[in-house]
Protein backbone atom coordinates (compact mmCIF):
# COMPACT_ATOMS: atom_id res chain seq x y z
CA UNK A 1 0.00 0.00 0.00
CA UNK A 2 1.46 3.20 -1.50
CA UNK A 3 1.60 5.72 1.90
CA UNK A 4 0.18 9.58 1.05
CA UNK A 5 -2.63 11.98 2.71
CA UNK A 6 -5.33 10.47 0.54
CA UNK A 7 -4.41 7.49 2.43
CA UNK A 8 -4.58 8.20 5.57
CA UNK A 9 -7.77 9.91 4.93
CA UNK A 10 -9.30 6.97 3.01
CA UNK A 11 -8.05 4.50 5.45
CA UNK A 12 -9.86 6.67 8.23
CA UNK A 13 -13.13 6.88 6.82
CA UNK A 14 -12.58 2.69 6.91
CA UNK A 15 -11.94 2.66 10.54
CA UNK A 16 -8.61 2.09 10.22
CA UNK A 17 -9.50 -1.91 9.31
CA UNK A 18 -7.44 -2.19 6.19
CA UNK A 19 -3.61 -1.09 6.79
CA UNK A 20 -1.57 -3.96 5.08
CA UNK A 21 1.14 -5.15 7.01
CA UNK A 22 4.58 -2.81 6.55
CA UNK A 23 6.49 -6.07 4.90
CA UNK A 24 5.90 -9.62 4.38
CA UNK A 25 7.52 -12.47 6.69
CA UNK A 26 8.62 -15.05 4.41
CA UNK A 27 10.44 -18.59 5.33
CA UNK A 28 13.76 -18.55 3.66
CA UNK A 29 14.06 -20.32 0.55
CA UNK A 30 16.72 -22.44 -0.68
CA UNK A 31 19.33 -20.30 -3.08
CA UNK A 32 19.18 -16.17 -3.56
CA UNK A 33 21.55 -14.56 -5.63
CA UNK A 34 22.48 -12.69 -2.92
CA UNK A 35 22.24 -12.49 0.45
CA UNK A 36 22.81 -9.92 3.08
CA UNK A 37 23.79 -10.67 6.54
CA UNK A 38 22.86 -7.92 9.08
CA UNK A 39 19.47 -6.24 9.14
CA UNK A 40 20.43 -2.99 10.37
CA UNK A 41 20.33 0.52 9.04
CA UNK A 42 23.12 -0.45 6.25
CA UNK A 43 22.04 -4.19 5.19
CA UNK A 44 18.38 -3.21 4.61
CA UNK A 45 19.75 0.04 2.00
CA UNK A 46 21.73 -2.18 0.28
CA UNK A 47 19.21 -4.63 -0.15
CA UNK A 48 17.18 -1.69 -1.22
CA UNK A 49 19.91 -0.50 -3.53
CA UNK A 50 20.72 -3.92 -5.10
CA UNK A 51 17.03 -4.30 -6.21
CA UNK A 52 16.31 -0.63 -7.02
CA UNK A 53 18.87 0.24 -8.71
CA UNK A 54 20.29 -2.85 -10.31
CA UNK A 55 17.18 -5.13 -10.96
CA UNK A 56 18.12 -7.72 -8.50
CA UNK A 57 14.88 -9.10 -6.73
CA UNK A 58 16.04 -12.42 -5.73
CA UNK A 59 17.81 -10.96 -2.75
CA UNK A 60 17.50 -11.78 1.49
CA UNK A 61 18.92 -9.55 4.40
CA UNK A 62 19.20 -12.03 7.45
CA UNK A 63 18.62 -10.49 10.24
CA UNK A 64 19.53 -12.35 13.76
CA UNK A 65 16.87 -10.46 15.65
CA UNK A 66 14.29 -7.90 14.91
CA UNK A 67 15.03 -5.63 12.10
CA UNK A 68 16.17 -2.52 13.57
CA UNK A 69 17.43 -3.94 16.78
CA UNK A 70 21.15 -3.02 16.56
CA UNK A 71 22.94 0.03 16.20
CA UNK A 72 20.27 1.72 13.56
CA UNK A 73 18.10 1.62 16.68
CA UNK A 74 20.27 2.94 19.27
CA UNK A 75 22.25 5.76 18.15
CA UNK A 76 21.61 9.57 18.53
CA UNK A 77 19.91 10.54 15.21
CA UNK A 78 22.61 12.65 13.81
CA UNK A 79 23.29 13.65 10.12
CA UNK A 80 26.19 15.73 8.51
CA UNK A 81 28.96 15.64 5.93
CA UNK A 82 31.33 17.99 7.67
CA UNK A 83 34.34 15.55 7.24
CA UNK A 84 37.90 17.21 6.31
CA UNK A 85 39.69 14.03 4.28
CA UNK A 86 39.42 13.21 0.12
CA UNK A 87 38.31 9.57 0.77
CA UNK A 88 35.44 11.01 3.35
CA UNK A 89 34.11 14.01 1.89
CA UNK A 90 32.28 13.11 -1.22
CA UNK A 91 30.91 9.90 0.41
CA UNK A 92 29.35 11.43 3.38
CA UNK A 93 28.25 14.31 0.95
CA UNK A 94 26.49 11.39 -1.46
CA UNK A 95 24.81 10.57 1.70
CA UNK A 96 23.84 13.78 2.71
CA UNK A 97 22.40 14.08 -1.08
CA UNK A 98 20.17 11.00 -0.72
CA UNK A 99 18.84 12.00 2.77
CA UNK A 100 17.72 14.97 1.13
CA UNK A 101 15.42 12.73 -1.57
CA UNK A 102 15.03 9.55 0.46
CA UNK A 103 11.56 9.93 1.38
CA UNK A 104 10.26 10.46 -1.85
CA UNK A 105 12.55 8.00 -3.04
CA UNK A 106 11.06 4.93 -0.45
CA UNK A 107 7.50 7.31 0.14
CA UNK A 108 8.09 7.01 4.15
CA UNK A 109 8.30 9.69 6.73
CA UNK A 110 11.71 9.41 7.88
CA UNK A 111 11.31 12.61 9.63
CA UNK A 112 14.68 14.38 7.88
CA UNK A 113 15.27 17.41 10.12
CA UNK A 114 17.72 19.94 8.26
CA UNK A 115 17.87 22.10 11.71
CA UNK A 116 21.73 22.50 11.38
CA UNK A 117 24.83 20.99 12.66
CA UNK A 118 26.83 22.96 14.75
CA UNK A 119 30.10 22.45 16.41
CA UNK A 120 31.14 24.75 18.81
CA UNK A 121 35.27 26.07 19.04
CA UNK A 122 36.55 27.36 22.50
CA UNK A 123 40.12 28.30 21.50
CA UNK A 124 42.50 30.13 18.81
CA UNK A 125 44.02 26.92 17.93
CA UNK A 126 40.34 25.11 17.44
CA UNK A 127 38.80 27.80 15.72
CA UNK A 128 42.07 27.44 13.09
CA UNK A 129 41.17 23.89 12.88
CA UNK A 130 37.15 24.40 12.37
CA UNK A 131 38.41 27.05 9.66
CA UNK A 132 40.45 24.07 7.45
CA UNK A 133 37.92 22.04 8.17
CA UNK A 134 35.43 24.41 6.44
CA UNK A 135 37.58 25.25 3.64
CA UNK A 136 38.01 21.63 2.93
CA UNK A 137 33.80 21.19 3.12
CA UNK A 138 33.53 24.10 0.98
CA UNK A 139 36.11 22.81 -1.50
CA UNK A 140 34.23 19.88 -1.97
CA UNK A 141 31.14 21.34 -2.67
CA UNK A 142 29.06 21.14 0.76
CA UNK A 143 27.95 23.98 2.92
CA UNK A 144 29.93 25.51 5.69
CA UNK A 145 29.73 28.28 7.85
CA UNK A 146 32.56 29.63 10.06
CA UNK A 147 30.53 31.78 12.88
CA UNK A 148 31.95 34.36 15.37
CA UNK A 149 30.68 34.40 19.21
CA UNK A 150 27.83 36.43 18.94
CA UNK A 151 26.27 34.67 15.69
CA UNK A 152 26.36 31.54 17.92
CA UNK A 153 24.97 33.66 20.27
CA UNK A 154 21.83 34.82 18.50
CA UNK A 155 20.98 30.83 17.83
CA UNK A 156 21.76 29.03 21.16
CA UNK A 157 21.41 31.80 23.35
CA UNK A 158 21.61 29.78 26.57
CA UNK A 159 24.74 27.91 26.41
CA UNK A 160 27.30 28.98 28.96
CA UNK A 161 29.33 31.81 26.80
CA UNK A 162 31.26 32.95 29.94
CA UNK A 163 32.27 29.62 31.30
CA UNK A 164 35.42 29.99 32.59
CA UNK A 165 37.42 27.02 31.33
CA UNK A 166 35.52 26.55 27.90
CA UNK A 167 34.47 30.19 26.92
CA UNK A 168 32.43 29.54 23.43
CA UNK A 169 34.29 31.56 20.74
CA UNK A 170 32.33 30.53 18.05
CA UNK A 171 30.94 27.44 15.89
CA UNK A 172 31.20 25.63 12.78
CA UNK A 173 27.85 25.32 11.10
CA UNK A 174 26.58 22.81 8.73
CA UNK A 175 23.50 24.25 8.10
CA UNK A 176 22.06 20.93 5.69
CA UNK A 177 22.74 18.58 8.59
CA UNK A 178 20.89 17.52 10.91
CA UNK A 179 18.57 14.73 12.52
CA UNK A 180 16.85 11.65 11.11
CA UNK A 181 14.21 9.36 12.88
CA UNK A 182 16.51 6.40 13.13
CA UNK A 183 13.69 3.85 13.84
CA UNK A 184 12.26 4.79 10.31
CA UNK A 185 15.17 4.77 8.50
CA UNK A 186 15.15 0.72 9.16
CA UNK A 187 11.64 0.21 8.55
CA UNK A 188 11.39 2.72 5.67
CA UNK A 189 14.23 0.80 4.24
CA UNK A 190 12.83 -2.80 4.93
CA UNK A 191 9.51 -1.83 3.65
CA UNK A 192 10.75 -0.28 0.58
CA UNK A 193 13.00 -3.33 -0.41
CA UNK A 194 10.23 -5.68 0.79
CA UNK A 195 7.97 -4.37 -2.07
CA UNK A 196 10.90 -4.75 -4.65
CA UNK A 197 10.44 -8.44 -3.63
CA UNK A 198 13.66 -8.56 -1.14
CA UNK A 199 12.99 -11.41 1.70
CA UNK A 200 13.35 -10.17 4.91
CA UNK A 201 14.63 -13.13 7.34
CA UNK A 202 14.14 -12.13 11.07
CA UNK A 203 14.63 -14.08 14.06
CA UNK A 204 17.99 -15.71 11.68
CA UNK A 205 21.54 -15.82 13.00
CA UNK A 206 24.10 -16.59 10.84
CA UNK A 207 26.89 -18.82 12.11
CA UNK A 208 28.66 -19.97 9.25
CA UNK A 209 29.46 -18.76 6.24
CA UNK A 210 30.08 -22.27 3.38
CA UNK A 211 33.49 -21.61 1.29
CA UNK A 212 34.18 -23.78 -1.58
CA UNK A 213 37.38 -23.81 -3.31
CA UNK A 214 38.14 -19.69 -2.18
CA UNK A 215 34.04 -19.00 -3.02
CA UNK A 216 31.33 -18.21 -1.07
CA UNK A 217 28.34 -20.54 -2.06
CA UNK A 218 25.96 -19.90 1.21
CA UNK A 219 25.54 -19.34 4.59
CA UNK A 220 24.32 -21.88 7.92
CA UNK A 221 22.01 -20.39 9.96
CA UNK A 222 19.80 -20.90 12.67
CA UNK A 223 17.31 -21.24 10.49
CA UNK A 224 18.66 -23.53 8.51
CA UNK A 225 21.47 -23.76 5.44
CA UNK A 226 20.79 -21.08 2.79
CA UNK A 227 23.09 -21.11 -0.56
CA UNK A 228 24.21 -17.97 -2.67
CA UNK A 229 25.82 -16.53 -4.84
CA UNK A 230 27.27 -13.40 -3.34
CA UNK A 231 27.48 -12.58 0.37
CA UNK A 232 27.59 -9.44 1.68
CA UNK A 233 28.41 -8.89 5.27
CA UNK A 234 27.20 -5.53 7.18
CA UNK A 235 26.71 -6.46 10.74
CA UNK A 236 28.37 -3.17 12.65
CA UNK A 237 29.44 -4.38 15.99
CA UNK A 238 29.73 -8.09 14.85
CA UNK A 239 32.15 -7.82 12.26
CA UNK A 240 35.04 -9.66 13.72
CA UNK A 241 32.70 -12.12 14.72
CA UNK A 242 31.29 -12.71 11.38
CA UNK A 243 34.59 -12.60 9.83
CA UNK A 244 36.20 -15.09 11.46
CA UNK A 245 33.54 -17.55 10.08
CA UNK A 246 35.87 -17.03 7.14
CA UNK A 247 39.18 -16.99 8.44
CA UNK A 248 39.51 -13.27 8.60
CA UNK A 249 40.77 -11.29 11.36
CA UNK A 250 39.90 -7.90 10.84
CA UNK A 251 41.06 -4.48 11.86
CA UNK A 252 38.51 -3.72 14.34
CA UNK A 253 37.55 -3.49 17.73
CA UNK A 254 34.41 -3.56 19.28
CA UNK A 255 33.28 -1.21 21.84
CA UNK A 256 30.27 0.16 23.86
CA UNK A 257 28.89 4.00 23.06
CA UNK A 258 26.02 5.15 25.40
CA UNK A 259 23.72 7.72 24.56
CA UNK A 260 20.61 9.31 27.01
CA UNK A 261 17.20 10.73 26.77
CA UNK A 262 15.88 13.13 28.62
CA UNK A 263 12.32 13.67 29.96
CA UNK A 264 10.64 15.11 27.23
CA UNK A 265 9.88 19.19 27.35
CA UNK A 266 8.60 22.06 24.65
CA UNK A 267 10.62 22.91 22.17
CA UNK A 268 14.09 23.96 23.54
CA UNK A 269 16.99 23.53 21.03
CA UNK A 270 16.31 23.18 17.07
CA UNK A 271 19.53 22.47 16.04
CA UNK A 272 22.61 19.84 16.56
CA UNK A 273 24.96 21.51 19.32
CA UNK A 274 28.07 19.66 19.44
CA UNK A 275 31.04 20.58 22.69
CA UNK A 276 34.47 21.53 21.33
CA UNK A 277 35.99 21.21 24.54
CA UNK A 278 34.87 17.47 25.62
CA UNK A 279 33.25 15.43 23.57
CA UNK A 280 29.66 15.73 23.97
CA UNK A 281 26.51 16.47 21.35
CA UNK A 282 22.84 16.82 21.85
CA UNK A 283 19.24 17.28 20.09
CA UNK A 284 15.71 17.63 20.52
CA UNK A 285 13.45 14.66 19.19
CA UNK A 286 10.18 15.48 18.21
CA UNK A 287 8.78 13.54 21.01
CA UNK A 288 10.39 16.34 23.37
CA UNK A 289 13.17 14.40 25.24
CA UNK A 290 16.82 16.09 24.67
CA UNK A 291 19.00 12.94 22.95
CA UNK A 292 22.25 12.93 23.72
CA UNK A 293 25.68 11.50 24.07
CA UNK A 294 29.77 11.28 24.27
CA UNK A 295 32.35 9.70 23.95
CA UNK A 296 32.46 5.01 23.86
CA UNK A 297 33.74 3.61 26.95
CA UNK A 298 36.92 3.13 25.66
CA UNK A 299 37.33 -0.87 26.12
CA UNK A 300 36.69 -4.01 24.31
CA UNK A 301 32.78 -5.05 24.53
CA UNK A 302 30.07 -7.25 23.36
CA UNK A 303 27.94 -6.06 26.30
CA UNK A 304 26.05 -3.68 25.21
CA UNK A 305 25.69 -1.75 28.26
CA UNK A 306 28.59 0.67 29.75
CA UNK A 307 29.93 1.90 33.05
CA UNK A 308 29.51 5.14 35.19
CA UNK A 309 32.79 6.66 34.39
CA UNK A 310 31.29 7.68 30.87
CA UNK A 311 28.05 8.72 32.26
CA UNK A 312 29.45 11.34 34.61
CA UNK A 313 31.90 12.42 32.03
CA UNK A 314 29.14 13.10 29.57
CA UNK A 315 26.93 15.25 32.43
CA UNK A 316 29.73 17.01 33.02
CA UNK A 317 30.15 17.99 29.47
CA UNK A 318 26.72 19.02 29.43
CA UNK A 319 26.68 20.92 32.69
CA UNK A 320 29.62 22.94 31.43
CA UNK A 321 28.35 23.94 27.98
CA UNK A 322 24.48 24.27 29.38
CA UNK A 323 24.19 24.68 32.95
CA UNK A 324 20.26 24.85 32.33
CA UNK A 325 20.28 21.18 31.63
CA UNK A 326 21.08 20.26 35.60
CA UNK A 327 17.55 20.87 36.23
CA UNK A 328 16.59 17.79 33.76
CA UNK A 329 16.06 14.27 34.70
CA UNK A 330 17.29 11.77 32.42
CA UNK A 331 14.69 9.32 30.97
CA UNK A 332 16.45 6.68 30.25
CA UNK A 333 20.14 5.59 28.24
CA UNK A 334 21.13 2.39 26.35
CA UNK A 335 24.32 0.78 24.60
CA UNK A 336 25.23 0.04 21.06
CA UNK A 337 28.02 -1.80 20.05
CA UNK A 338 30.51 0.19 17.69
CA UNK A 339 32.57 -1.47 15.09
CA UNK A 340 36.04 0.89 15.70
CA UNK A 341 38.44 0.90 13.20
CA UNK A 342 42.09 1.31 13.12
CA UNK A 343 41.97 4.57 11.56
CA UNK A 344 37.94 5.84 12.24
CA UNK A 345 36.86 5.55 8.83
CA UNK A 346 35.13 2.27 7.17
CA UNK A 347 35.61 -0.10 4.85
CA UNK A 348 33.87 -1.44 1.94
CA UNK A 349 35.18 -4.02 0.17
CA UNK A 350 35.87 -7.01 -1.77
CA UNK A 351 37.28 -10.08 0.78
CA UNK A 352 39.91 -12.44 -0.26
CA UNK A 353 36.64 -15.03 -0.50
CA UNK A 354 35.88 -14.50 -3.87
CA UNK A 355 31.46 -13.48 -3.85
CA UNK A 356 32.20 -12.06 -0.18
CA UNK A 357 32.11 -9.01 0.18
CA UNK A 358 32.29 -6.54 3.65
CA UNK A 359 30.94 -3.45 4.98
CA UNK A 360 32.28 -2.48 8.55
CA UNK A 361 34.60 0.23 10.63
CA UNK A 362 31.57 2.45 11.44
CA UNK A 363 32.87 3.48 14.44
CA UNK A 364 30.03 5.75 16.32
CA UNK A 365 29.43 7.61 13.26
CA UNK A 366 27.50 5.46 10.98
CA UNK A 367 24.19 6.44 10.87
CA UNK A 368 24.59 9.76 8.62
CA UNK A 369 25.87 7.10 6.26
CA UNK A 370 23.39 4.87 5.88
CA UNK A 371 21.96 5.78 2.14
CA UNK A 372 25.44 6.32 0.56
CA UNK A 373 26.83 2.98 2.39
CA UNK A 374 23.74 1.37 1.20
CA UNK A 375 24.30 2.44 -2.69
CA UNK A 376 28.12 1.93 -2.51
CA UNK A 377 28.06 -1.40 -0.79
CA UNK A 378 24.91 -2.48 -3.63
CA UNK A 379 27.21 -1.28 -6.50
CA UNK A 380 29.99 -3.52 -5.12
CA UNK A 381 28.10 -6.61 -4.65
CA UNK A 382 26.41 -6.02 -7.90
CA UNK A 383 29.15 -4.61 -10.25
CA UNK A 384 32.64 -6.19 -8.46
CA UNK A 385 33.98 -2.98 -8.59
CA UNK A 386 33.88 -0.27 -5.56
CA UNK A 387 31.77 2.54 -6.16
CA UNK A 388 33.98 5.88 -7.14
CA UNK A 389 32.21 7.93 -3.69
CA UNK A 390 33.52 4.41 -1.89
CA UNK A 391 36.95 3.66 -3.68
CA UNK A 392 39.38 4.94 -0.54
CA UNK A 393 37.49 2.37 1.71
CA UNK A 394 39.65 -0.79 1.10
CA UNK A 395 40.37 -3.48 3.22
CA UNK A 396 44.30 -3.26 2.30
CA UNK A 397 44.42 0.04 3.45
CA UNK A 398 45.97 -0.55 6.56
CA UNK A 399 48.50 -2.53 5.19
CA UNK A 400 49.21 -0.14 2.17
CA UNK A 401 49.10 2.78 4.40
CA UNK A 402 46.59 4.42 2.55
CA UNK A 403 44.89 5.41 5.94
CA UNK A 404 41.99 7.78 6.33
CA UNK A 405 42.96 8.96 9.74
CA UNK A 406 40.62 12.25 10.69
CA UNK A 407 42.01 12.52 13.98
CA UNK A 408 45.27 11.68 13.21
CA UNK A 409 45.29 9.68 16.76
CA UNK A 410 47.20 6.27 14.93
CA UNK A 411 45.98 2.55 15.30
CA UNK A 412 44.43 3.42 18.31
CA UNK A 413 40.28 2.65 18.31
CA UNK A 414 39.53 4.11 21.69
CA UNK A 415 40.88 7.01 20.48
CA UNK A 416 38.65 7.48 17.42
CA UNK B 1 33.48 -2.44 36.64
CA UNK B 2 36.31 -2.65 39.16
CA UNK B 3 39.41 -4.05 38.59
CA UNK B 4 41.44 -5.96 41.19
CA UNK B 5 45.10 -4.35 40.75
CA UNK B 6 47.75 -6.80 42.05
CA UNK B 7 49.60 -3.79 43.91
CA UNK B 8 46.82 -1.92 45.08
CA UNK B 9 43.37 -3.71 45.55
CA UNK B 10 40.05 -3.89 43.73
CA UNK B 11 39.71 -0.31 42.48
CA UNK B 12 37.27 2.07 40.12
CA UNK B 13 37.68 1.32 36.32
CA UNK B 14 38.12 5.32 36.13
CA UNK B 15 41.84 4.67 38.05
CA UNK B 16 43.15 2.76 34.43
CA UNK B 17 43.55 3.53 31.27
CA UNK B 18 43.06 1.05 28.47
CA UNK B 19 45.60 -0.10 25.49
CA UNK B 20 44.24 -2.91 24.04
CA UNK B 21 44.97 -6.66 23.08
CA UNK B 22 47.48 -7.99 25.24
CA UNK B 23 48.43 -11.08 23.19
CA UNK B 24 49.69 -9.20 19.98
CA UNK B 25 53.78 -8.99 20.01
CA UNK B 26 55.67 -7.05 18.41
CA UNK B 27 58.29 -8.78 15.53
CA UNK B 28 61.61 -8.26 16.44
CA UNK B 29 64.01 -6.66 14.45
CA UNK B 30 63.94 -4.27 11.78
CA UNK B 31 63.73 -6.98 9.39
CA UNK B 32 60.04 -8.12 10.18
CA UNK B 33 57.79 -8.06 7.28
CA UNK B 34 55.12 -5.69 6.17
CA UNK B 35 52.70 -8.48 6.27
CA UNK B 36 54.02 -9.21 10.03
CA UNK B 37 53.93 -5.47 10.97
CA UNK B 38 50.44 -4.77 9.66
CA UNK B 39 49.11 -7.95 11.42
CA UNK B 40 50.93 -6.39 14.68
CA UNK B 41 49.66 -2.84 14.24
CA UNK B 42 46.29 -3.67 12.48
CA UNK B 43 44.32 -6.97 12.97
CA UNK B 44 42.86 -7.88 16.00
CA UNK B 45 40.95 -11.01 17.24
CA UNK B 46 38.14 -9.19 19.07
CA UNK B 47 36.48 -11.78 20.59
CA UNK B 48 33.22 -11.73 22.32
CA UNK B 49 34.25 -13.56 25.33
CA UNK B 50 37.32 -13.61 27.71
CA UNK B 51 40.10 -11.08 26.42
CA UNK B 52 43.69 -10.81 27.67
CA UNK B 53 44.22 -6.81 27.72
CA UNK B 54 46.83 -4.01 28.74
CA UNK B 55 45.42 -1.87 31.21
CA UNK B 56 47.50 1.01 32.90
CA UNK B 57 47.27 2.31 36.78
CA UNK B 58 47.47 5.98 36.24
CA UNK B 59 45.86 6.83 39.43
CA UNK B 60 47.33 4.05 41.63
CA UNK B 61 50.80 2.14 41.18
CA UNK B 62 51.73 3.04 37.37
CA UNK B 63 52.24 0.08 36.63
CA UNK B 64 50.71 -2.21 33.51
CA UNK B 65 48.47 -5.01 33.93
CA UNK B 66 47.34 -7.73 32.04
CA UNK B 67 43.37 -8.04 32.72
CA UNK B 68 41.36 -11.01 32.03
CA UNK B 69 38.13 -9.74 31.07
CA UNK B 70 34.89 -11.10 29.74
CA UNK B 71 33.65 -8.85 26.90
CA UNK B 72 30.32 -10.32 26.71
CA UNK B 73 29.93 -9.57 30.85
CA UNK B 74 32.23 -6.96 31.61
CA UNK B 75 33.42 -9.88 34.41
CA UNK B 76 36.83 -9.46 35.18
CA UNK B 77 38.43 -13.09 35.73
CA UNK B 78 42.17 -12.02 36.75
CA UNK B 79 44.17 -9.42 36.41
CA UNK B 80 47.97 -10.10 36.65
CA UNK B 81 50.93 -7.52 36.65
CA UNK B 82 51.98 -7.26 32.78
CA UNK B 83 56.02 -7.26 33.73
CA UNK B 84 55.32 -10.76 35.52
CA UNK B 85 53.22 -11.75 32.29
CA UNK B 86 55.75 -10.67 29.77
CA UNK B 87 58.72 -12.23 31.87
CA UNK B 88 56.66 -15.67 31.67
CA UNK B 89 55.79 -15.12 27.66
CA UNK B 90 59.95 -14.45 27.25
CA UNK B 91 60.37 -17.58 29.40
CA UNK B 92 58.19 -19.85 27.37
CA UNK B 93 59.56 -18.51 23.72
CA UNK B 94 62.82 -17.71 24.91
CA UNK B 95 64.03 -21.40 24.88
CA UNK B 96 64.51 -21.49 21.58
CA UNK B 97 66.17 -17.56 21.17
CA UNK B 98 68.88 -18.48 24.37
C1 LIG C 1 24.60 5.22 21.20
C2 LIG C 1 24.94 5.41 19.76
C3 LIG C 1 24.88 6.69 19.20
C4 LIG C 1 25.21 6.88 17.85
N1 LIG C 1 25.05 8.12 17.31
C5 LIG C 1 25.25 8.31 15.97
C6 LIG C 1 24.95 9.56 15.37
O1 LIG C 1 24.46 10.50 16.03
N2 LIG C 1 25.21 9.72 14.04
C7 LIG C 1 25.72 8.71 13.29
O2 LIG C 1 25.96 8.92 12.12
N3 LIG C 1 25.97 7.48 13.83
C8 LIG C 1 25.74 7.26 15.15
N4 LIG C 1 25.96 6.01 15.70
C9 LIG C 1 26.54 4.94 14.87
C10 LIG C 1 25.53 4.22 13.98
O3 LIG C 1 24.37 3.93 14.73
C11 LIG C 1 26.16 2.93 13.43
O4 LIG C 1 27.42 3.21 12.87
C12 LIG C 1 25.29 2.31 12.33
O5 LIG C 1 23.95 2.20 12.74
C13 LIG C 1 25.85 0.93 11.98
O6 LIG C 1 25.23 0.35 10.85
P1 LIG C 1 23.89 -0.54 10.92
O7 LIG C 1 22.74 0.37 11.07
O8 LIG C 1 23.86 -1.40 9.74
O9 LIG C 1 24.17 -1.37 12.26
P2 LIG C 1 23.18 -2.27 13.12
O10 LIG C 1 21.84 -1.64 13.24
O11 LIG C 1 23.91 -2.60 14.38
O12 LIG C 1 23.01 -3.54 12.20
C14 LIG C 1 23.79 -4.72 12.27
C15 LIG C 1 22.82 -5.88 12.41
O13 LIG C 1 23.51 -7.10 12.21
C16 LIG C 1 22.87 -8.06 13.01
N5 LIG C 1 23.77 -9.21 13.17
C17 LIG C 1 24.93 -9.28 13.86
N6 LIG C 1 25.47 -10.50 13.77
C18 LIG C 1 24.64 -11.24 12.99
C19 LIG C 1 24.65 -12.59 12.52
N7 LIG C 1 25.64 -13.43 12.85
N8 LIG C 1 23.63 -13.00 11.72
C20 LIG C 1 22.62 -12.15 11.39
N9 LIG C 1 22.56 -10.87 11.81
C21 LIG C 1 23.56 -10.42 12.60
C22 LIG C 1 22.59 -7.33 14.30
O14 LIG C 1 21.58 -7.96 15.07
C23 LIG C 1 22.18 -5.95 13.79
O15 LIG C 1 20.78 -5.81 13.67
C24 LIG C 1 25.64 5.78 17.06
C25 LIG C 1 25.69 4.50 17.62
C26 LIG C 1 25.32 4.30 18.95
C27 LIG C 1 25.33 2.92 19.54
ZN1 LIG D 1 47.77 -0.39 41.07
Amino acid sequence: MRYSAFAIVREALRGNRHWAPVWREPEPKPAYDIIIVGGGGHGLATAYYLAKEHGYANVAVLEKGYLGSGNVGRNTTIVRSNYLLPGNLPFYEWSMKLWEGLERDINYNAMVSQRGVLNLYHSDAQRDAFARRGNAMRLHGVDAELLGRDEVRRLVPFLDFENGRFPIQGGLRQPRGGTVRHDAVAWGYARAADRRGVDLIQNCEVTGLTIEAGRIVGVETTRGAIRAKKVGVAVAGSSSRVAAMAGLRLPIESHVLQAFASEALKPLIDTVVTFGAGHFYISQSDKGGLVFGGDIDGYNSYAWRGNLPIIEDVMECAMAIWPGLGRLRVLRHWGGLMDMSMDGSPIIDRTPIHGLFLNAGWCYGGFKATPASGWCFAHLIATGEPHPHAAAYRLDRFATGAVIDEKGAGAQPNLH
Amino acid sequence: MRIPCPHCGERDVQEFSYLGDAGVVRPEGSDASIAAMHDYVHLRDNPAGPHRELWYHAAGCHAWLVVTRDTRTHAILSAESARAAGLARRVAVGAGEA
